[in-house]
C-alpha cells in the first residue's frame, strides 16, 4: 500500500540489498546433511557385530578344545550348529519357529489392540491416570513369568494361558509407551492447532497422535520384546502335546534329554529370531520416523 | 545492514476495526495469590494497520495477545473481531515437524476442509510470496531459524486469509497476532525478517498486531506503537509513527517512557 509512494531507485537498490542477504543468509544458515558413503556405513554398522559373533564362536571353539568342561557341558559349536543344521534340513526348525512366531505376532497384536486405547485413556483422563497410571507402571517390573501358575489353574494348559502371560507382558510397555509419548509432546503443538481452529478431533487426529509417534514406537518395540520373552517363559514352563511344539517346548526337551547342543540350539534360535524381528520391523520403521523428525542420529 | 523504510503516514481506513478490545481484564488464580495481568485495556486496530504492542516483561502483552486469539478468556471486557480467526505466530516457529514446508502451510485449510488441490497450490504461493519457492518439500529440521520463521509466517498467513481473494469472494487479508516472532533470531536475521514482513503485509494488506519489547523493533515495524504498563498491564501511551517523525527521535521518546514504566516497579 506504500510501494507507490516512494522513489523507484531507493526502492530497487533496498530490495535487492535485502534479496541477496536473505539468500545468503538462506545459503549460509541452512543445515546440511553429510551422509557417509555405503561402504563407510556397511564397515562402522555391519563389520563390528560380524566381528564380535566371530570371535565369541572362535573363544567357544578354543574353549570346548582345551576340554576344561565335560562335553554335557559345553559342547562344540560344530556340534550346535550341526543339531541347527539338522533340524532345518528335516523342515523342523521352520516348524518350531513359526509356531513360536505366529503366538508371539498374534499376541503382540492383541496387545496393541488392547495397550493402544488404554494408553491413550491414561494420558488424556487425569482421573484414570490417578487410578491406573501407577498400576500400570508398576505391571511393567512384573516378571510376565509370574502370571503363569495363575494362568495354568484359570486357563489349563490351553493356548489361552499362553496369550493370557503374553498380554499380561506386552500390554503395559505398549500403553506406557503412548502416555510417555503423548506427555512428551511439546505444548506448543496443540497450542497451535488450537490457534489454527482444529477441532478436539482433528487435534488429536492430526497433531497429537503424530507427535506422540516416535514414544509410542518405542512403546512397541519394547512390547514386543516383552511379547517373545513372555512366550518363551510360558513355552518352557506350560508344556503339553496339546500346546505345540514351539522354541520354548524345544529348549525344555533338550533340558529333559539332558542334550546340551539342542539347549544352546534352541537359545540360538531364540536369540536370532528376536535380533530378526528387530532388525527387519523396528528398525527401519523407527528409522524412517526419526529422520523425518530430524532426531535419528548415525547412519 | 540497515534498511530504511519510508512509509507515508498513517492512511485513513474505513470500516469497523479489524479488532476492537473493550475493558478487558485478566486476572489468574484468586484471592491473595491473584495476579491482575491485564486491567481495563482498551485498544482498536484498523483494518490493514500495523500496531506494536511494547512492554517490559510481565506486562501481559502476550496475555492479550492471547485474549485477542481467543485462546484465553479475558476476566471481564469484551474483544470485538471482524475476521473469523485471527493467525498467530510465536516466538518459536512451531512447525510439526514431521510435515514437509509446504504441508505445514496447508494444515490451516486442510482444518479448516478445503480440498487437496487448492490447498496446494496455496501454499505454494504463500511460499513464493515469503521467497520460499522450490523448498515445499524440505522438512523443518532441513531448514535455517529464519526460513522455520518464514514457513510459519506463510502458515499465519494461510490460517488468517484462507484461499485469499480466489474467484468473485472478496480478499479477506485477515488478522496475523505476532508474538515476539522475531525474538530468538539472531540480529542480521532479524534485521532481514523485519524487512520481509513489512514487504509482506504492504503486499497482503493483512492487519497486524505485534508483541515486541524491542523499542527499535517497534519503531521500524509499526505504524502505531502501544506501550503496556506492568502488572497489571495498562495501556500508558501510544505514538504514531508517520512521515514526520523522526525515527530516532521517536526512539529515544519511547525509551525514556519504557524506564518510566519500568522504574516505577522498583520504587
Amino acid at each position: 500500500m506504500a510501494a507507490e509512494d516512494r522513489p523507484v531507485l531507493t526502492e530497487d537498490r533496498e530490495s535487492d540489498g535485502t534479496l541477496d542477504v536473505g539468500r545468503g543468509l538462506d545459503a549460509l544458515d541452512t543445515p546440511t546433511e553429510h551422509r557417509a558413503p555405503w561402504w563407510k556405513r556397511f564397515a562402522t554398522s555391519v563389520v563390528p557385530p560380524v566381528v564380535a559373533v566371530v570371535l565369541f564362536i572362535v573363544v567357544w571353539q578354543i574353549l570346548w578344545a582345551s576340554a576344561i568342561w565335560p562335553e554335557f557341558k559345553l559342547p562344540a559349536p560344530g556340534a550346535v550348529f550341526g543339531e541347527i543344521g539338522t533340524q532345518l534340513v528335516s523342515g523342523q526348525a521352520l516348524s518350531i519357529i513359526w509356531t513360536s512366531i505366529s503366538r508371539a505376532v498374534l499376541g503382540f497384536l492383541f496387545a496393541v489392540i488392547i495397550g493402544t486405547p488404554l494408553g491413550l485413556l491414561v494420558a488424556t483422563v487425569p482421573v484414570v491416570r490417578a487410578a491406573i497410571g501407577p498400576i500400570l507402571s508398576g505391571l511393567q517390573s512384573l516378571p510376565s513369568v509370574a502370571w503363569v501358575p495363575a494362568a495354568v489353574l484359570w486357563f489349563g494348559l490351553t493356548d489361552q494361558t499362553i496369550y493370557f502371560v503374553v498380554l499380561m507382558g506386552a500390554v503395559p510397555s505398549i500403553a506406557n509407551g503412548l502416555v510417555s509419548g503423548i506427555d512428551q509432546v511439546p505444548p506448543l503443538l496443540p497450542r497451535v492447532g488450537h490457534a489454527m481452529g482444529a477441532s478436539r478431533a482433528q487435534s488429536a487426529r492430526l497433531i497429537m497422535l503424530p507427535a506422540a509417534l516416535p514414544g509410542f514406537l518405542a512403546g512397541l518395540k519394547q512390547g514386543w520384546a516383552f511379547s517373545w520373552r513372555s512366550l518363551m517363559a510360558a513355552e518352557l514352563i506350560a508344556t503339553s502335546p496339546s500346546l505345540g511344539f514351539g522354541l520354548g517346548a524345544y529348549l525344555n526337551y533338550g533340558q529333559t534329554q539332558s542334550e546340551m547342543e539342542v539347549v544352546i540350539a534352541a537359545i540360538i534360535l531364540i536369540l536370532v529370531v528376536g535380533i530378526g524381528v528387530e532388525l527387519l520391523a523396528f528398525r527401519p520403521a523407527e528409522r524412517r520416523i526419526l529422520r523425518a523428525r530430524g532426531l535419528a542420529t548415525g547412519p | 545492514m540497515t534498511v530504511t523504510l519510508e512509509r507515508p503516514g498513517p492512511t485513513p481506513r474505513t470500516g469497523p476495526p479489524a479488532v476492537e478490545v473493550k475493558g478487558v481484564s485478566k486476572v489468574f488464580g484468586r484471592g491473595d495469590d491473584a495476579v491482575v495481568a491485564l486491567d481495563g485495556v482498551d485498544l482498536s486496530v484498523a483494518p490493514g494497520e500495523f500496531v506494536c504492542l511494547l512492554g517490559a516483561s510481565g506486562c501481559g502483552k502476550s496475555t492479550l495477545l492471547n485474549v485477542v486469539a481467543g485462546l484465553d478468556q479475558p476476566t471481564t471486557g469484551t474483544v470485538d473481531r471482524s475476521s473469523s480467526r485471527p493467525a498467530v505466530m510465536f516466538q518459536e516457529s512451531a512447525l510439526l515437524p514431521w510435515l514437509t514446508a509446504g504441508r505445514n502451510v496447508e494444515l490451516p485449510l486442510r482444518l479448516a476442509g478445503v480440498g487437496r488441490g487448492a490447498r496446494r497450490e496455496r501454499a505454494r504461493e504463500l511460499l513464493e510470496l515469503v521467497r520460499l519457492d522450490g523448498q515445499a518439500e524440505k522438512r523443518p529440521h532441513e531448514l535455517s531459524g529464519g526460513m522455520r520463521q518464514r514457513v510459519a509466517l506463510a502458515r499465519a498467513l494461510a490460517a488468517a486469509t484462507g484461499l485469499g481473494g480466489s474467484g468473485a469472494t472478496e480478499v479477506q487479508p485477515g488478522v496475523l497476532l505476532m508474538d515476539e516472532p522475531f525474538g530468538a533470531l539472531d540480529a542480521i536475521t532479524r534485521d532481514f525478517l523485519q524487512a520481509e514482513l513489512l514487504r509482506v503485509w504492504e503486499a497482503t494488506g493483512t492487519t497486524i498486531l505485534f508483541v515486541t519489547h524491542d523499542v527499535r523493533e517497534s519503531v521500524r515495524l509499526a505504524e502505531r506503537v502501544v506501550l503496556l504498563s506492568s502488572r497489571p498491564g495498562r495501556v500508558v501511551r501510544e505514538w504514531g509513527t508517520g512521515v514526520d517523525t523522526d525515527p530516532e527521535e521517536l526512539h529515544g521518546d519511547i525509551t525514556t517512557e519504557l524506564r518510566e514504566v519500568i522504574s516505577a516497579h522498583g520504587r
